[in-house]
């Protein structure tokens, strides 16, 4: 890990005022969701503080605001930062979750095609360029709606969140998959894995001790750009309604319920949790370019 | 009169690092109809002379002193738009590699067409008639049926002629050929030197000739101009800088090239390299690699000046300095 | 010409048949149609004679023909949702999705090539850094935040555009087009802008770094040396090379937007081919969800070929033989 942090990162770093800010929005997204419980100022699934008198105050420095609630409440009274905080926690788990399965699964599935070689490889890569000829989203939505569609509506509500988590992660592995198994290949012909089968030692055990160092920096790209796709695909599945239930919301969840009150003219209870998604998508999304420049020994 | 004059040229690449001199105090002349050869290791300038005299130098590049002169008119300091009317129509250039210069997705003829439209009065019927005639004056077989033909169905020979019909076909009085046979087979380098030098002696155009092949320059130029780390060295007639270089540079460069008329055991090569822009040494810029350098070579930078029947920025040469 | 179509069509195939297989095993043996279809009250009778009637007992390849078979002549069974045949409720929808797909492609092309075009001759301008910044936001705004804005600000504020629906429709035969009353472009513009925005900063940002490709290469250095207008050098042989990977990325972003209109037709509640597949999404209705996909990935492998052919039109390298030009 330490050599990830060598002076060469840490300057580049430095040297980019974008960078350290995206890295300081990210990390008070991502500290404001984990300590959510604590740090804000009410409980929105706490039913018994909710106050339905309460209900659709604007943010606190419009005429009718009320300090307590300082970007406003929603139809139940619910105060919207702290609803954020809670949703953002829900959006980020399962960013982390879905991009975590699409690392296992497609470093996984691309050191075994590259080793492996021959016809494990061959319907691999074609299933990944069939997968790739369709925008991500879509297989999301399908995978989730193939599951959907054979669980029992019941078993379904339960494991809602790990659904999303398994149908993000699923549409996003070609990518990783194919970066290490051109590592792979590359490593395999070298003479020392050649050497370690004479000796007796087994290779894939070799490469995968060696292969592993080498795709590190891509696979850590790749990740972190990812983490913006996951937030934002997770964002549109709630949304669109198929995906985390609304009895824990994401913040895709609150913008599709406050949709419905644009009309009325309570904006604040969509707008500010888009607000919220769009600031974490953006400062994960100039992290990872500014990782991808900076890891491309091309452009150092 | 001279047909081209550049005097005093300084290039600068301003970089992060500091202000790069490319070139500096470049200055020569080259009359109606005369074929002034270039020569020099690979970054002495030769290109980047070309490129400032068309006009074309590569951002953040820019000519930052001197003149150039189109009989006798400043063309270093022209709009971007009076400049490009001089580009084809006055001066035409040569480019190294054929297989890119030329349009990929057009046919040849087009490409001539639309430059002879751009600044000939004439139209599109007549500069494809013309055009015909200038892929056969460059030697292209069944010029009628190939003018429709793209790019990628030529060789590289052929390529480089269409080039050279596009650099032409304006009839332009000065043509920068920039190593144009640098990237050609060998057997086919010497018939487009030769179509070069036909052309150029029948439309009565001169030529800059830039090459790193001495070779090529003892049987096109008139004169030739010995370019080191962006400054002239020795400039004079060819047969003069091929038998009697006053230069040591020069007369290293010369003992380089492979004589044809006696075997020699083994060619003899200039020690170390040339330097680069961001280390140019004080003094004689050669001065470490020469075997002649005395004190005055280390502290101060030479002119050219004459010697012998060409001229050299060399001290060996100056009043009262003994040899 | 002709071999180049037949090879593009084999390498087309496998993509079918992998999403036909899907398609089917969605159908055989995701949730039980059996059930579904029965309702509550049954005798096992019945059971087995809807088994039958289905095909359910026959072998595998038996009923992958069939389905196959079916699928070609635009067969998919009845939705579970709405009991109706499903090629009639997608043929329903089809002119909605379609034209707003068109209408975003268009503003996506006719917006974002000449903008990345500007940015590429004039990267250091002050326009061209706004562009650029707008493209960031772009990439990164989620299509149904774009809607909500766009219509917040449009729609709930200004009152000028309608936030949902298609407007007055008129029928060509069995096509109902908005494009011929007012009200149904009024209703077609937020959800095209929304539809097309993020493509439109991919293909700007598409071109922008092509155009500043091909601005370095030795022809376009040639063609100024030849003394060429900048219009004729920019836009005659700059602009014609960038063509050709702008194509092949252009050609599968657009097909993204077939995708997308499934969240932009629920941002709007746009009656298109979209809202019916997410509605069927959430309610299991897997003919609907199977024919869906079997459309799309026709819609895909058509585009992607023709991006071959224009592919093939534009680069003379591509034919084979002596050109001889048009």
């Amino acid at each position: 890990m330490r050599a990830f942090f060598d002076s060469d990162l840490w300057w580049s770093f430095t040297r980019s005022p974008v960078t350290v800010l995206s890295a300081v929005t990210a990390f008070v997204c991502i500290a404001g969701a984990v300590f959510a419980p604590w740090l804000a100022p009410h409980n929105p699934f706490d039913l018994a503080s909710l106050q339905l008198l309460d209900a659709f105050k604007p943010p606190a420095w419009s005429a009718e605001g009320d300090l307590a609630y300082p970007l406003g409440t929603d139809d139940q009274g619910r105060d919207v930062l702290s609803a954020i905080m809670y949703g953002a926690r829900v959006s980020l788990l399962v960013g982390f979750a879905a991009v975590a399965f699409s690392t296992l699964l497609g470093v996984t599935l691309g050191l075994l095609a590259g080793y492996l070689g021959g016809k494990v490889d061959a319907l691999l890569m074609r299933i990944a360029d069939i997968q790739l000829t369709f925008p991500g989203i879509l297989v999301a939505l399908l995978v989730d709606g193939i599951v959907r569609a054979a669980l029992p509506r019941d078993v379904h509500d339960q494991i809602a969140v790990f659904v999303v988590i398994f149908a993000i992660g699923i549409s996003n592995w070609p990518q990783f998959a194919r970066t290490v198994r051109g590592s792979t290949l590359v490593e395999r012909n070298k003479e020392y894995v050649q050497a370690a089968r004479v000796i007796g030692l087994s290779p894939l055990r070799i490469m995968v001790s060696h292969v592993l160092p080498n795709v590190m920096s891509p696979v850590l790209v790749i990740a972190t750009l990812s983490l913006g796709f996951a937030i934002l695909a997770e964002a549109t599945l709630s949304f669109l309604g198929v995906g985390v239930p609304p009895t824990q919301p994401s913040l895709g969840t609150l913008i599709r319920i406050g949709n419905d009150f644009l009309f009325s003219g309570e904006w604040w209870i969509t707008i500010f949790p888009g607000v919220a998604l769009i600031v974490m998508v953006l400062s994960v999304n100039l992290l990872g370019d500014w990782l991808r420049d900076a890891l491309n020994p091309k452009l150092r | 009169m001279s047909l081209l004059e550049v005097k005093n040229l300084r290039v600068e690449f301003p970089t992060r690092r500091g202000t790069l001199v490319a070139l500096d105090d470049v200055s020569f002349a080259i009359a109606p109809g005369e074929v002034l050869g270039v020569v020099g290791e690979s970054g002495a300038g030769k290109s980047m002379t070309g490129a400032a005299i068309i006009g074309l130098l590569e951002p953040p590049g820019r000519i930052a002193g001197g003149q150039i002169l189109l009989e006798g008119r400043r063309i270093d300091n022209l709009p971007y738009e009076q400049m490009r009317r001089i580009r084809g129509r006055e001066i035409g250039a040569i480019f190294q590699d054929p297989l890119t210069t030329l349009n990929p997705l057009y046919t040849v003829g087009r490409q001539l067409v639309e430059t002879m439209t751009t600044h000939l009065p004439i139209g599109p019927g007549e500069a494809r008639e013309r055009a015909i005639g200038w892929l056969e004056q460059v030697g292209i077989p069944a010029a009628r049926e190939r003018i429709d033909s793209y790019p990628h169905e030529f060789s590289g020979g052929m390529r480089q002629r269409v080039v050279i019909a596009l650099a032409l076909c304006a009839e332009p009085k000065l043509i920068v050929a920039d190593e144009p046979t640098t990237a050609l087979d060998v057997s086919i380098q010497a018939q487009v030197i030769a179509l070069l030098k036909r052309l150029a002696r029948e439309k009565g155009t001169a030529m800059m000739l830039v090459t790193h092949d001495m070779g090529v320059i003892a049987e096109t130029a008139d004169r030739v101009a010995v370019m080191y780390a962006g400054r002239i060295a020795e400039i004079g007639p060819v047969r003069e800088v091929v038998k009697h270089a006053n230069h040591p540079y020069s007369q290293g460069l010369m003992a380089s090239i492979p004589p044809l008329d006696r075997r020699v055991e083994r060619l003899q090569q200039i020690e170390g390299a040339m330097p680069r822009l961001s280390a140019i040494p004080k003094g004689c810029a050669y001065n470490p690699r020469c075997p002649h350098a005395f004190d005055r070579c280390q502290t101060e930078r030479p002119d050219l000046m004459p010697a012998g029947r060409t001229e050299a920025a060399c001290w060996l040469h100056a009043e009262g300095s003994a040899r | 010409m002709f071999a180049f179509i037949i090879s593009r069509l084999l390498q087309a195939l496998p993509v079918m048949f992998t999403v036909s297989l899907i398609s089917f095993a969605m159908f055989a043996y995701v949730g039980d149609p059996v059930a579904i279809m029965l309702g509550q009250d049954f005798t096992e009778a019945q059971r087995q004679q809807l088994i039958r009637d289905l095909g359910l007992d026959q072998p595998f390849f038996v009923q992958f023909a069939t389905f196959l078979g079916n699928a070609v002549q635009g067969e998919f069974g009845l939705s579970y949702r709405l009991s109706r045949p499903v090629a009639e409720l997608i043929a329903e929808r089809a002119p909605a999705t379609l034209e707003l797909a068109f209408t975003a492609a268009f503003i996506a092309l006719a917006v974002g090539v000449p903008m990345g075009v500007y940015t590429g001759l004039y990267r250091n301008s002050w326009l061209s850094r706004f562009f650029l910044t707008f493209s960031l936001i772009g990439v990164s705004l989620p299509t149904f935040l774009i809607g909500i804005l766009l219509i917040l600000t449009f729609s709930v504020w200004l009152g000028w555009l309608p936030s949902f629906g298609r407007g007055e429709v008129t029928r060509l035969g069995w096509w109902s087009t908005g494009f011929l009353t007012w009200s149904g472009i009024k209703a077609l513009i937020l959800p095209a802008i929304t539809l097309g925005l993020f493509q439109l900063t991919l293909i700007m940002r598409l071109v922008r770094s092509e155009m500043m490709e091909v601005l370095r290469t030795d022809y376009i250095k040639f063609a100024r040396a030849r003394g060429l207008s900048n219009r004729a050098v920019h836009f005659g042989h700059a602009l014609k090379n960038t063509l050709v990977p702008v194509i092949t990325i252009a050609g599968l972003q657009l097909g993204g937007i077939i995708a997308f209109a499934i969240v932009t037709e629920t941002v709007f509640q746009w009656p298109g081919m979209g809202l019916l597949f997410i509605q069927s999404v959430g309610a299991a209705d897997i003919p609907v969800m199977a024919a869906y996909l079997m459309l799309i990935a026709l819609v895909f492998v058509t585009i992607n070929l023709i991006v071959d052919l224009l592919y093939y039109a534009v680069d003379p390298r591509l034919r084979v033989g002596r050109g001889k030009g048009h």
